[in-house]
């Protein structure tokens, strides 16, 4: 990874939109050089997808909810804690997972129409998973950032329009 | 209310002063709604986080009174390991180092400290704003020296010295530069030092941009070879650290100046704002990193800005410091004030029209690219619907 490499995707991070040509004035390069450096972190799997940070409760009649689940496992033979987490990751209600260090193993967040259904899927789905040894389902109020994005404040710009 | 006669009662000096001409655009602009504003000489970030806590957890613990005259000696220590370590530059802490309610005040104090009435004072232009009429109001001559675009706004040995006479006392250098973001190599400084001690000058030097430096790093003036001796180096945190608003700065220099200076600062102003002091330490004890990516992200705007502007037929040097990007606009046969001023009615950006910083300003507007990305691409495809009807 040279330093061009990370600065595109400083750049990308930030506004994954920003158009190559623009990356490509920004940093004093070629916008074929830009595109092949790109095309490459592609290929590499450092880029894996170019996606929108979008605030659903400014969307209406979206009334969805997120559970954060702690899942405590007993890791299998073999296959250990990537089998288990493979075995959850593959439901599409579930967003993410991560293996935790502390007081459990799996973190697991769910997203649903309803509480219901999402209470449906830890009881149905998570908990009767032969592995899983506990569950404990916290419910996402609010979110305020994520993702680096800060979703509530007015990002005003607060100087004068024109100072010294 | 009855108006009493201002021409009787208004001293002379103050009449003698020009409102500055961005206080015009201030006004007509901030007015407007839904301007992208380029007219802004100060960052686009807020200051970090960590800074504000420091300063919160100042008054928490009750720091809400004044501090010495020059500044917590702390802070005076902290400035000066930070000098040493940036700029190679020595300054003690308790004799050689004032700190101001910003670079403006450490501009005033200087020169009220240096000049008197008939000495005269070079100041390259175009230039900030705020020069010359300090130094009228501290009784001194402003003298300016031109510079031009074809040296890249760069002053040079030649142009100095064709400006020195029998009262040329001092002369003010801002480089990384205000408005034209121009700053010099130590070769091309080497080259005016030469000329400076030849005629025995003092040297004011604005070091306020230094951090903001894209292409090599920062010299300055005060570390050639003696030069520390008639060089009094001002700088502060408003730029590098996004502190405008902390009104910070400080002076460093030999101490017969700059005990001379700290008399005038200790009757007029005791001392700067303690808790914008504690704010400072935390700046240049853990702010680094913080400075690091402000200035990769200003970096980038400029490659951005400049080669944006050049393609849309405002033809502009690459500065190599600051947050200003100067092209020119005389292909549109209008002055920059009328290109400013119609730009803002019509497409409403607002820039700076560059007569408004002296001599060598006009036919150039400023552009501050601390603005987001986004603003820039809007400003740029304003401006080119702009350009575009009048080339
Ligand atoms: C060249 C220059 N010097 C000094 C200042 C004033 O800085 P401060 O906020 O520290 O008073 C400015 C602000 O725009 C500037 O551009």
């Amino acid at each position: 990874m040279n330093e061009k490499e990370l600065e595109i995707l400083e750049i990308l991070e930030g506004n994954a939109r920003t158009p190559l040509a623009t990356i490509a004035d920004m940093m004093e390069m070629e916008k074929q050089e830009v595109e092949k450096i790109v095309k490459s972190l592609e290929e590499r799997d450092i880029i894996l997808n170019y996606q929108a940070v979008i605030n659903w409760d400014h969307v209406p009649s979206n009334d969805g909810v997120t559970a954060m689940i702690d899942v405590k496992v007993a890791p299998k033979r073999e296959i250990g804690f990537d089998g288990v987490a493979e075995r959850i990751y593959r439901f599409p209600e579930v967003k993410a997972v991560y293996l935790m260090s502390g007081a459990y193993d799996l973190s697991v967040q769910i997203e649903g129409k309803t509480m219901k259904e999402v209470a449906f899927f830890v009881s149905k789905k998570l908990s009767t998973l032969d592995s899983v040894l506990s569950t404990t389902t916290h419910f996402l109020l609010k979110k305020y950032k994520h993702d680096g994005v800060i979703f509530e404040p007015e990002q005003k710009d607060k100087r004068a329009v024109v100072s010294p | 209310m009855k108006q009493l006669s201002s021409k009787h009662y208004l001293s002379e000096t103050a009449r003698s002063i020009k409102p500055s001409g961005i206080r015009k655009f201030f006004d007509l602009a901030n007015e407007m709604e839904g301007v992208v504003s380029l007219g802004v000489g100060e960052p686009d970030f807020v200051t970090s986080w960590n800074i504000c806590e420091a300063a919160y957890a100042s008054m928490e613990s009750g720091y809400t009174s004044y501090s010495a005259n020059a500044g917590l000696l702390e802070l005076r220590q902290e400035i000066s390991a930070y000098l040493q370590k940036q700029f190679q530059l020595e300054y003690k802490a308790e004799k050689e180092i004032i700190v101001t309610t910003g670079a403006s005040q450490a501009i005033d104090i200087a020169f009220r400290a240096l000049v008197d009435p008939g000495d005269e004072v070079l100041i390259a232009e175009p230039g900030f704003v705020a020069y010359a009429p300090i130094v009228q109001l501290a009784g001194g001559t402003p003298a300016p020296v031109p510079t031009t675009a074809e040296n890249h706004f760069k002053l040079t040995a030649e142009q100095l010295e064709s400006h020195i006479n029998e009262k040329t006392k001092m002369i003010l250098l801002c480089f990384p530069n205000n408005p034209t973001g121009a700053t010099l190599k130590r070769e091309e400084l080497e080259k005016l030092s030469t000329v400076i001690r030849r005629h025995d000058l003092l040297v004011l030097s604005d070091e306020i941009y230094a951090e903001l430096s894209y292409d090599q790093s920062h010299c300055s003036i005060a570390s050639l070879p003696e030069m520390a001796e008639r060089t009094v180096v001002i700088s502060g945190f408003s730029k590098a650290f996004a502190m405008t608003g902390w009104r910070l700065g400080y002076l460093a220099g030999p101490e017969p100046l700059l005990q001379a200076m700290l008399k005038i600062h200790q009757y007029t102003m005791m001392c700067a704002p303690t808790i914008a002091q504690h704010g400072a330490l935390e700046a240049l004890r853990n702010g680094r990193e913080d400075v690091d990516k402000m200035v990769a992200s200003y970096r980038r705007r400029r490659n951005y800005f400049v080669k944006a502007s050049n393609r849309i037929g405002l033809p502009c040097h690459m500065p190599g410091g600051a947050f200003y990007a100067f092209p020119s606009i005389r292909e549109t046969g209008l002055t920059s004030e009328q290109f400013a001023e119609q730009l803002l009615k019509e497409e409403k950006v607002a820039v700076v029209p560059g007569s408004v910083f002296g001599a060598g300003g006009e036919g150039y507007v400023r552009c501050s690219y601390a603005a987001s990305m986004e603003a820039l691409q809007t400003a740029i495809e304003r401006i080119g619907r702009f350009v575009e009807k009048r080339l």
